[in-house]
C-alpha cells in the first residue's frame, strides 16, 4: 500500500511558504500543519527543510520573522510576507501555471 | 535589498554566535512542542505523542544543525575554528613553528631581494623605446673596451649607414657659482643627438640643435628633473634664463621628464653640446678631438641586425690611413667593440651578479627542501591524531581542510616575515652595492619575484602538508590507531634521509664557493699597493673660473695662473699642524677617477714611429713619491729642480723600464708623452710600481711627470697629505687652508687612502657578505634538518633502543648507532656536495684572486667546518637514544 504522504515537490516549498503566508503570520509549526491540511495530507513537509527555507526567505527579503506568544501563550517565531515576498508569490505562481498548463499539455495530448 | 539582509544577517550572527544558537534551539523545540501538542489534541498520550512528535521530527540535533548551519558566516566560523585550532597546533609546537616560518622567510625573502637586485640590471629591459637598438661602441685595446676619440666618432657617424643616430659622451662637472659655497654638479657633455639615440625628448623645452654642437656654439643646457626641482623648485619660466657655470653663462633651454634614467652616468643632472673643434680634425691630431676619452652609442636603423652593424663598423675601422687620416693612438689597429647597451652596463658585475643569483637559487631550495623535511616530520608525528579524528566522525573533507588552514597559516606566516625580510635586503642590498653597479636607482622590490617564491614554498608546504590526511582515508582508521604508538622507523625515514643528504650537499657548494671567495679576498688585501696607504689624506680640488682661461691675447696665462693657485695652496696645505709631508697629483691611485683620463701615448726615441703603448700620466708635484711612499728604485723622483725651465723630465714605472729598455740603464733615454710635437721627456728615474684601478688590476706601465713641465696644466687635481695622527682629524683645516688661498675653488672628494681602498675592492667584498650569508643560512638550515631527522628517527625508535639497551647495548653503542646515522647520511650529502662544488666553482672562477678553484685550504676548511656542525647536529639526539632508560620505554607500550 502506497504512503498517503509524500515530500513536498522540489522547488515548490518556498512557494508553499509564500502562499502559505500570504494569509497571514505563522509559525514553523503551524506553516507545516496548514501546508498538510490544505493539501489534505498529500504533501508532508520536512521541518529541518522548513526551517532551513524559512531563513534562507527571510534572508532574501521576503519574510520577516518576530518572536510572539502563540494561543498557548508559547513564545514563538512568526513569519510574515514582505511586500517583496508578495511580489515573488506572484512570480512564482505564475510561473508554476506555466509550467503546470504546460505538463498537462503534454499529458493530455494522444499518443 | 537582500544581499544588504544576507550581509546584515550573517554579520549579527557572526558577532552574536549565541543568540543565533539559542534562537535556532528554540524554534526547533517550539517545533516540537507544537507537534507534540498537536498529537495530544488528536488523543495520544503524553508519552505516544512524544514519540511520534520525534518520530516526526527525525534526529533533534540533525534539524538544530541544520539550521544554525545555514548562511555564509558558518563557513567563516568553520574557519576560524580551524584557524584557531591551526594556531594552537603551531603554538604548542613553538619550535617546528619558529623553524619553519624563518626557514620560509629567510628562503622567501633572500631569493626576492636577490632577484628584485638583479632584474633591473640583467634582465629588465632599459627603460628606452626599442632598448634593444641602442649598441655601445668601443675602442678595442689589449682586447678589451677603450673609450674613442671625437675623430673616430665623426668619421664612424659619417661613413656607417646603419644607424639612425650616433652620440658620444664624457663626463662634465662644472662648478655652479653664484652660491654661498661652489657646488660641483655632475652632469655630461654630449652630442646633439644624444637623447634621440636614447629616445627620449625633454619634458619641458627643446631637445639640443645640431647648430648648437660646434665650437663657439651657443652655450647652452638641458636640467634633470631633480635638479630642477632642487635648485629652482620646479619653476617652469627657468626656460631661457642664464645660469653660471664655470664662471660661464648658459642657457637653460630644457629639462627632462621626472622617469627619465640616464643609465650611462646615472648621476648625471645637466648635459650641455660638448662643441669639439673639427676644423683642423683631418690635419692636427694635438688636439682634444683625437683623445680616446668619450664613449660611444649609437641607435640601430630599425630593420638592421647587429650583426649587420658589426661587420660595417669593422669595415670603416679597416679603412686605409689616406682615406681616413688618424693618429697612432686611433688608429683602430683592433678594431671596435660592440655590444647592446644592456649587456654593456652590465658586463663588468655579470659573473658576479649571476654567481649570487646561482647562490641565493641554491638558498631556496635548500630552504623548500628543510620546510619539506619539517613537514614530514610533523605529520609522522600526528598520524595517530588524525586517526583518532578520522574515528570520531571527521570526515576526509574536514581533515584535509584542516591541514591545507595550518599549510597555509605556515605560508602566510613564512610569506608575511619573508616580505619583511625582502625589503629590509633589498635596502641592504642598495646599502652595500658597490659603486659602480649599474641602475641602482631602479632596485626595488619585485612584486613577480615575491609571488614566485611565496607561491613555490606554499605549494611545497601544501602538497607535504596534504600527504598523510590522504594516507589517513585510504587506509583507515585502525592500522594507523595501532601504529600510533610506533616500533620501528617507517618508510619515510629514507625520504627524509634523501632530503638531508641533498640539503647538506647543496650547503657545502654553498660553503666552499664563499670559501673560495673569502680567500681571494685575503689574497688581495694583502697585495702590495706599491705605495704606504696608512695615514693618508686624499683629497680633490678643482679649478673653476675665467682667470683660468686661456686667451689668445695672453696663451698660457691661464695655465700659469692654476699651476700658481696649486702651487701656493700646496704651500698652505703643508703650513698646517699635524701635516707631515703634503704633495698632488693629476691622478690618484685607487681613486675612482676615471683612468682612460690620464692615460696617454708614450712613444719612446727607440720606437717605431706607428708604435707605441698606453701610460698612465701622473703629473706631480716634487716630493710625491716621499708623500706617498713609492720607492725610488734607481736615479730620482720628480723634485724641485724640475721647474718649468728646466730640461723636461720623466720618471717610469718599475715595469715600463723593464719591458721598454731590458737589461738596459733606462736613464737618460728620451721619450714622448701625449702629443709628439713638444720637446723630448728625459728619464731621470725608475720607481716602483703602483696599483691603479684596482687592487686585483696589473696596470703598471706609468710616466711620472712634473705639473711644471707638461704640456699642459691640469685643472683638477689630487692632494695627498701624510698625517702625523689621525689623518681624517685635518680635513677642516686642510680644507681652510686650500680655501684661504682662494675661497671659490670646490674641493670635490675627501677621503682617507684606506676608505677608497676599501671602495675599490667594494664590489668583491659585497659578493663575498652575500655568499658568507647564504653560507652560513645553508649551514644552518643543513643542521636543522640533520638534527630533525635524526630526533625524529630516535623517537621512533625508542622502543628498539630500549630493546637495545635492555639487551646489553651500551651508552657508548647507542650513541654511536645514531651518530653512524647521521655521519653516514652527512659523508653521502659530502660526496655529492663536492661534485657540486667542483661544478660552482668553475662558475665563480672568474670573481677569484689569486686563488685556484681547487685551493685546497678553503676545500678542507669547509668540509671541516660543515663535518664539526653535522657532528654537534647529531650530538644532542644521540645524546638522548643513549640516557634512554629501557624500563620506561617498555613499560610505557
Amino acid at each position: 500500500m502506497p504512503d498517503p504522504t509524500t515530500d513536498v515537490i522540489q522547488g515548490t516549498l518556498d512557494m508553499l511558504i509564500l502562499k502559505t503566508l500570504s494569509l497571514g503570520p505563522l509559525h514553523g509549526f503551524g506553516i507545516a500543519r496548514r501546508v498538510e491540511q490544505v493539501s489534505r495530507g498529500v504533501f508532508k513537509v520536512n521541518p529541518g527543510s522548513l526551517l532551513t527555507a524559512l531563513q534562507r526567505l527571510e534572508r532574501a527579503g521576503w519574510l520577516d520573522a518576530e518572536w510572539r506568544s502563540t494561543e498557548n501563550s508559547r513564545r514563538a517565531k512568526f513569519y510574515s510576507l514582505t511586500r517583496a515576498g508578495r511580489r515573488q508569490l506572484e512570480i512564482e505562481t505564475a510561473e508554476w501555471s506555466r509550467r503546470a498548463g504546460a505538463i498537462g499539455r503534454l499529458l493530455r495530448q494522444e499518443g | 535589498m537582500s544581499l544588504w539582509r544576507q550581509l546584515t544577517y550573517g554579520l549579527r550572527r557572526l558577532l552574536d554566535r549565541s543568540q543565533a544558537d539559542n534562537d535556532a534551539d528554540e524554534e526547533v523545540r517550539q517545533y516540537f512542542e507544537e507537534s507534540v501538542a498537536a498529537w495530544q489534541a488528536r488523543g495520544l498520550t503524553a508519552e505516544d505523542a512524544k514519540r511520534a512528535a520525534r518520530l516526526e521530527l527525525g534526529n533533534m540535533t540533525v534539524v538544530r544543525e541544520q539550521v544554525r548551519s545555514y548562511g555564509w558566516e558558518n563557513a567563516v566560523r568553520t574557519f576560524a575554528s580551524d584557524l584557531s585550532y591551526a594556531v594552537r597546533q603551531l603554538r604548542s609546537h613553538p619550535g617546528f613553528a619558529t623553524v619553519s616560518v624563518l626557514t620560509l622567510a629567510l628562503g622567501i625573502g633572500a631569493s626576492t631581494a636577490i632577484f628584485s637586485a638583479v632584474d633591473p640590471i640583467l634582465f629588465e629591459p632599459l627603460p628606452y623605446p626599442h632598448a634593444s637598438r641602442i649598441l655601445t661602441i668601443w675602442n678595442r685595446y689589449l682586447g678589451a673596451r677603450y673609450e674613442l676619440s671625437f675623430g673616430t666618432y665623426r668619421e664612424l657617424a659619417q661613413r656607417s649607414r646603419s644607424f639612425e643616430s650616433m652620440t658620444i659622451f664624457e663626463p662634465w662637472q662644472p662648478a655652479l657659482t653664484g652660491g654661498v659655497q661652489p657646488e660641483r654638479l655632475e652632469g655630461q657633455g654630449v652630442s646633439a643627438s644624444f637623447f634621440h639615440v636614447l629616445g627620449v625628448a625633454p619634458a619641458l623645452g627643446r631637445d639640443f640643435q645640431p647648430s648648437e654642437d660646434v665650437l663657439g656654439g651657443p652655450k647652452v643646457v638641458i636640467l634633470s628633473d631633480r635638479l630642477w626641482e632642487r635648485l629652482f623648485h620646479g619653476d617652469r619660466g627657468i626656460l631661457g634664463r642664464p645660469i653660471r657655470l664655470d664662471d660661464d653663462s648658459f642657457t637653460v633651454i630644457g629639462v627632462m621628464p621626472r622617469s627619465f634614467r640616464d643609465v650611462l652616468y646615472s648621476s648625471a643632472d645637466l648635459w650641455t653640446p660638448a662643441q669639439y673643434d673639427t676644423r683642423q680634425i683631418t690635419k692636427d691630431f694635438s688636439g682634444p678631438a683625437w683623445g680616446n676619452h668619450l664613449r660611444m652609442v649609437g641607435r640601430l636603423r630599425s630593420g638592421v641586425t647587429r650583426a649587420q652593424a658589426i661587420q660595417e663598423l669593422s669595415q670603416i675601422a679597416g679603412t686605409p690611413w689616406q682615406d681616413f687620416p688618424r693618429p697612432r693612438w686611433a688608429s683602430l689597429r683592433e678594431g671596435l667593440i660592440v655590444d647592446s647597451l644592456q649587456d654593456d652596463i652590465a658586463h663588468t658585475v655579470r659573473p658576479a651578479l649571476l654567481a649570487v643569483l646561482g647562490a641565493v637559487i641554491l638558498v631556496l631550495t635548500i630552504a623548500c627542501v628543510n620546510v619539506i623535511n619539517l613537514l614530514l616530520a610533523r605529520s609522522a608525528q600526528r598520524r595517530g591524531e588524525f586517526a583518532v579524528r578520522a574515528a570520531l566522525g571527521a570526515s576526509k573533507r574536514r581533515i584535509v581542510r584542516q591541514l591545507i588552514t595550518e599549510s597555509l597559516l605556515l605560508a602566510l606566516l613564512g610569506g608575511a616575515f619573508g616580505l619583511g625580510v625582502a625589503l629590509a635586503g633589498v635596502r641592504v642590498l642598495i646599502a652595500l652595492s658597490p659603486p659602480g653597479l649599474p641602475r641602482v636607482d631602479a632596485i626595488t622590490v619585485d612584486a613577480v619575484a615575491f609571488a614566485f617564491a611565496f607561491a613555490i614554498t606554499t605549494l611545497i608546504g601544501l602538497v607535504t602538508g596534504l600527504i598523510p590526511a590522504l594516507h589517513v582515508s585510504r587506509e583507515g582508521v585502525r592500522p594507523r590507531l595501532e601504529q600510533s604508538s610506533r616500533r620501528t622507523a617507517g618508510g619515510h625515514a629514507w625520504t627524509r634521509g634523501a632530503l638531508v643528504v641533498t640539503e647538506v650537499a647543496l650547503a657545502l657548494v654553498l660553503l666552499v664557493s664563499a670559501g673560495l671567495l673569502q680567500h681571494s679576498m685575503r689574497r688581495l688585501l694583502g697585495v702590495d699597493t706599491g705605495f704606504n696607504p696608512a695615514q693618508l689624506l686624499t683629497m680633490e680640488v678643482q679649478t673653476s673660473g675665467h682667470q683660468f682661461d686661456d686667451l689668445l691675447s695672453a696663451p698660457g696665462a691661464g695655465d700659469n695662473s692654476r699651476r700658481r693657485f696649486f702651487r701656493q695652496a700646496l704651500e698652505a696645505v703643508r703650513q698646517v699642524p699635524g701635516v707631515e709631508q703634503a704633495a698632488f697629483t693629476s691622478l690618484l691611485p685607487l681613486s675612482d677617477d676615471p683612468s682612460w683620463v690620464s692615460t696617454y701615448g708614450a712613444h719612446f726615441e727607440n720606437d717605431e714611429p706607428q708604435r707605441g703603448r698606453n701610460v698612465f700620466r701622473y703629473a706631480v708635484s716634487p716630493g710625491y713619491c716621499r708623500t706617498m711612499g713609492i720607492a725610488i728604485l734607481s736615479g730620482r723622483c720628480i723634485d724641485e729642480h724640475d721647474t718649468a725651465t728646466a730640461l723636461p723630465a720623466a720618471v717610469l714605472s718599475a715595469s715600463l723600464a723593464r719591458s721598454q729598455f731590458p737589461g738596459e740603464n733606462p736613464i737618460g733615454k728620451r721619450l714622448h708623452v701625449g702629443p709628439d710635437d713638444r720637446p723630448w721627456f728625459i728619464v731621470v728615474g725608475v720607481v716602483g710600481d703602483v696599483k691603479q684601478t684596482s687592487l686585483a688590476i696589473n696596470e703598471p706601465d706609468a710616466v711620472y711627470l712634473s705639473t711644471e713641465q707638461t704640456w699642459f696644466a691640469d685643472d683638477t687635481l689630487s692632494f695627498v697629505i701624510r698625517a702625523r695622527g689621525n689623518a681624517a682629524a685635518l680635513v677642516p683645516a686642510v680644507k681652510a687652508a686650500v680655501w684661504s688661498v682662494d675661497k671659490d675653488q670646490p674641493i670635490v672628494r675627501v677621503a682617507t687612502m684606506e676608505g677608497l681602498m676599501a671602495i675599490t675592492e667594494a664590489q668583491r667584498r659585497f659578493v663575498l657578505i652575500l655568499f658568507e650569508a647564504f653560507g652560513l643560512i645553508a649551514l644552518v638550515l643543513a643542521a636543522v634538518g640533520l638534527y630533525g631527522v635524526l630526533s625524529g628517527s630516535v623517537a621512533e625508535r625508542t622502543r628498539e633502543i630500549g630493546v637495545r639497551a635492555a639487551l646489553g647495548a651500551t651508552r657508548r653503542d647507542l650513541l654511536a648507532l645514531i651518530l653512524g646515522d647521521g655521519m653516514r647520511l652527512t659523508a653521502l650529502g659530502m660526496t655529492l656536495g663536492l661534485l657540486g662544488a667542483a661544478a660552482a666553482s668553475r662558475g665563480i672562477v672568474s670573481l677569484l684572486f689569486g686563488t685556484s678553484a681547487l685551493d685546497p685550504a678553503s676545500w678542507l676548511g669547509m668540509v671541516a667546518l660543515l663535518g664539526a656542525i653535522a657532528v654537534l647536529a647529531c650530538c644532542v639526539p644521540a645524546w638522548r637514544a643513549a640516557t634512554v632508560d629501557p624500563a620506561v620505554t617498555l613499560r610505557a607500550e
